[in-house]
């Protein structure tokens, strides 16, 4: 039965729409959680010496000791936000002749392997073979990391049962930050009682015992409580969540567009994956402030064009990306509605001309770093509003990839094909490198003026700009249609 | 009166659709019958331009449909789940369409009262996205979003798929009287043999692509249709 599920895992793993994905993305992940475990693996190796070196009068054990409790805590909070047990894949075998204990103890074993286990261990493993390699006792190391697995296997099963609960979550976050307050104001040792803890189970090896028993009492807990819950209506289901309307007749003031922009603020409000746009704005317009404050930036005025351009132009960015990518759920109903390509784009057009203008007044406390950045910031606003919405809406016109919006944000690039990419290049760099040029062939003034007028053009031309764009839409249509259909 | 002629659809070397020629007259109400991969849905999306055939072209009330776009003003149409918007209530959802086909929130309104009886109370009024709701649901929606505007031209793929018994039959009672003055024009395909002979006065079956029979519906249709199916 084991090896059914394991080969039904194999596949579900490598037919998974990630496996379709470019090579140059799958590069990108794979570097990224190679960086992962490589900080931990680094971290177990030297922590040692490190803390070795910073307190050379304490026993680096004991001090990692007073800290694990807050760990534990920390990773439990990490747990709750990240990861969801995986009941949804039973759903299609819950009527095969398979005994629901089977199932149960499957799903729960599963998790046991999943990568948020498996990621401690690339600190706890070498951090104990370097104290063995130190001269520490064998067995009581041993008997540490023992427990150190067998508790990380705790909170695993510990996540799942106040998963479901938001004040068992909000509970943690007050241990943890209520625990680091006693201890910095020495009003009650947290750390001291975990350190007794678990230095404790490194001089008697026996009390090893007491973390296994905790995993098995959550282990045989989670089972009854899920066993009980494999029903459709219960754990295997779906959340619906209730709708909430809000007034948007306000729109009605952009007229035959006004239907399209109330679409895209329910797309953006109400799909995760559109959602996740909403943040960044908030970094793009902070993103300013990680430049301008250091004095070796002050010199590179090249710099201001292109931070103007990222936070006043944050949402065209992303939202202008992934048009019509957006709407590639109904794409086909759109086409086959009673309206003219050029309201459809043009309330893309508006909205994304809302958001920098919105942006720069938002931005305009940037002042305080000095009137040459405002400045820089309304001509690069001008630019993104005349040059940047006609090349990414222009750009959309070659989108090709399905975006699923009920899929979570958090690393998800789908949708994201080599034009994504590339777009960023002129979208940024181009203005940055007319900008830089200007001002160093001629002056800042100049170059100011230079950004200005390009932008201008752009707005003046609009129509016909946007005439040449709905061409290549209006070509490009069976192909997106065909392309959106594809569903995985 | 839709026309077409010579219409073929070819994937590298498979011929999934070629008809010769085949003329709807207006106000005629059409079933297309086929087994599964026999072409239908592929013929409906040429007539909604959603798909480019390989060789000839399709008219719509003399519109070619790849040509201009304004037989949209006049055609309402629903081929599956994903002419839905999931992420709109159902109110929401017809507000917009309503919007794109000249209604104003009134207008919708005043046309949503006759179908209150096949929503059933699980549509309107629910607080429920359309991505929520029941396969059967979501179909009575886009059915109902078709019918809009006062479409001259009405397209449903499968339209009693999936819906409850007293919709089907409130449906075909709909959809005959949609043609009855001779003004509308009703297409539709279904795997329900009893359902077309009753709607449709005239059937075509596919088989892979091409007509085999083209029958204006008599007493013996249905007997005519079961047996060709069973042989």
């Amino acid at each position: 039965m084991i090896r059914h599920f394991l080969r039904l895992e194999w596949k579900q793993y490598f037919r998974s729409s990630y496996w379709q994905k470019g090579i140059a993305l799958k590069i990108i992940m794979g570097f990224f959680a190679l960086y992962m475990l490589l900080t931990f693996l680094a971290m177990g190796f030297f922590s040692f010496r490190a803390l070795k070196k910073f307190f050379p009068e304490s026993d680096p054990l004991q001090i990692v000791n007073s800290y694990l409790i807050f760990v534990i805590v920390a990773d439990l909070i990490f747990r709750y936000m990240m990861q969801k047990m995986p009941v949804m894949n039973i759903k299609p075998l819950l009527i095969l002749p398979i005994q629901k204990s089977k199932l149960v103890h499957y799903v729960l074993g599963k998790s046991a392997f999943s990568f948020f286990n498996v990621m401690g261990l690339f600190f706890y493993i070498p951090f104990s073979v370097v104290l063995i390699g130190e001269g520490y006792d064998a067995n009581g190391v041993l008997a540490w990391l023992f427990s150190m697995i067998l508790i990380i296997q705790a909170t695993n099963f510990l996540n799942f049962l106040i998963n479901k609960n938001n004040k068992a979550f909000w509970t943690l976050v007050v241990v943890l930050l209520g625990g680091f307050a006693l201890k910095y104001f020495n009003l009650f040792d947290l750390g001291a009682m975990s350190q007794t803890l678990f230095d404790g189970v490194v001089s008697n090896p026996i009390m090893t015992i007491i973390p296994l028993g905790i995993l098995l009492l959550l282990y045989r807990v989670n089972y009854s409580q899920l066993k009980s819950q494999v029903y459709l209506d219960a754990a295997v289901s779906v959340k619906t969540k209730e709708a909430s309307t809000a007034d948007l007749s306000w729109t009605k003031r952009f007229g035959d567009v006004a239907p399209f922009i109330q679409l895209d603020l329910k797309l953006l409000w109400r799909n995760k994956r559109a959602k996740s746009t909403l943040p960044v704005l908030a970094l793009g317009l902070l993103y300013g402030l990680f430049f301008y404050p250091q004095p070796m930036y002050k010199d590179m005025v090249f710099m201001y064009a292109f931070i103007g351009i990222f936070s006043t132009g944050a949402f065209l960015i992303n939202f202008g990306q992934f048009i019509p990518a957006w709407d590639s759920g109904y794409y086909s109903m759109l086409m086959s509605q009673n309206f003219k390509y050029r309201q459809y784009l043009r309330s893309k057009f508006t909205l994304m001309t809302i958001s920098v203008v919105l942006l720069f007044v938002l931005g305009i406390p940037y002042v305080y770093f000095g009137w040459k950045i405002l400045i820089t910031h309304f001509a690069a606003a001008i630019y993104n509003v005349g040059v940047n919405t006609h090349v990414i809406l222009y750009g959309g016109a070659f989108n090709r990839k399905r975006i699923n919006l009920e899929e979570r944000a958090a690393f998800n690039l789908q949708g994201t094909g080599a034009v994504q990419w590339l777009i960023g290049i002129p979208l940024m760099a181009l203005p940055m490198g007319i900008f830089g040029l200007f001002n160093w062939l001629v002056n800042f003034e100049t170059a100011i003026a230079v950004l200005i007028g390009l932008g201008t053009i752009g707005i003046v031309f609009h129509q016909k700009i946007m005439t040449v764009i709905i061409r290549k839409y209006a070509a490009s249509k069976y192909k997106m249609i065909h392309a959106f259909n594809q569903t995985t | 009166m839709i026309t077409s002629t010579h219409i073929s659809k070819t994937y590298g070397n498979t011929q999934v659709l070629n008809i010769e020629d085949l003329k709807i007259p207006k106000g005629q109400s059409f079933g297309l019958v086929g087994n599964n991969g026999a072409g239908k849905t592929t013929f409906f999306n040429m007539l909604l331009d959603l798909i480019r055939p390989s060789t000839g072209e399709i008219t719509n009330h003399d519109i070619a449909v790849n040509k201009s776009e304004k037989w949209k003003t006049f055609t309402g149409s629903f081929i599956d789940e994903s002419f839905l918007i999931g992420y709109l209530t159902p109110e929401e959802y017809f507000y917009f369409i309503g919007d794109l086909r000249g209604m104003n929130t009134a207008d919708v309104d005043a046309f949503l009262q006759p179908f209150e009886e096949i929503f059933n109370e699980e549509i309107l009024g629910k607080k429920k996205f359309l991505r929520d709701l029941s396969k059967g649901n979501q179909k009575k929606a886009g059915i109902v979003a078709a019918l809009m505007g006062n479409p001259q031209v009405i397209v449903l793929d499968e339209p009693f798929a999936n819906l409850d018994p007293t919709t089907q039959i409130r449906l075909k009672k709909m959809l005959k009287s949609l043609t009855e003055d001779r003004e509308v024009t009703v297409l539709i395909s279904s795997h329900d043999l009893s359902h077309v002979t009753e709607v449709c006065e005239r059937i075509v079956v596919l088989e892979k692509g091409i007509v085999v029979k083209d029958i204006n519906t008599s007493e013996e249709t249905l007997t005519e249709l079961e047996s060709y199916f069973s042989a």
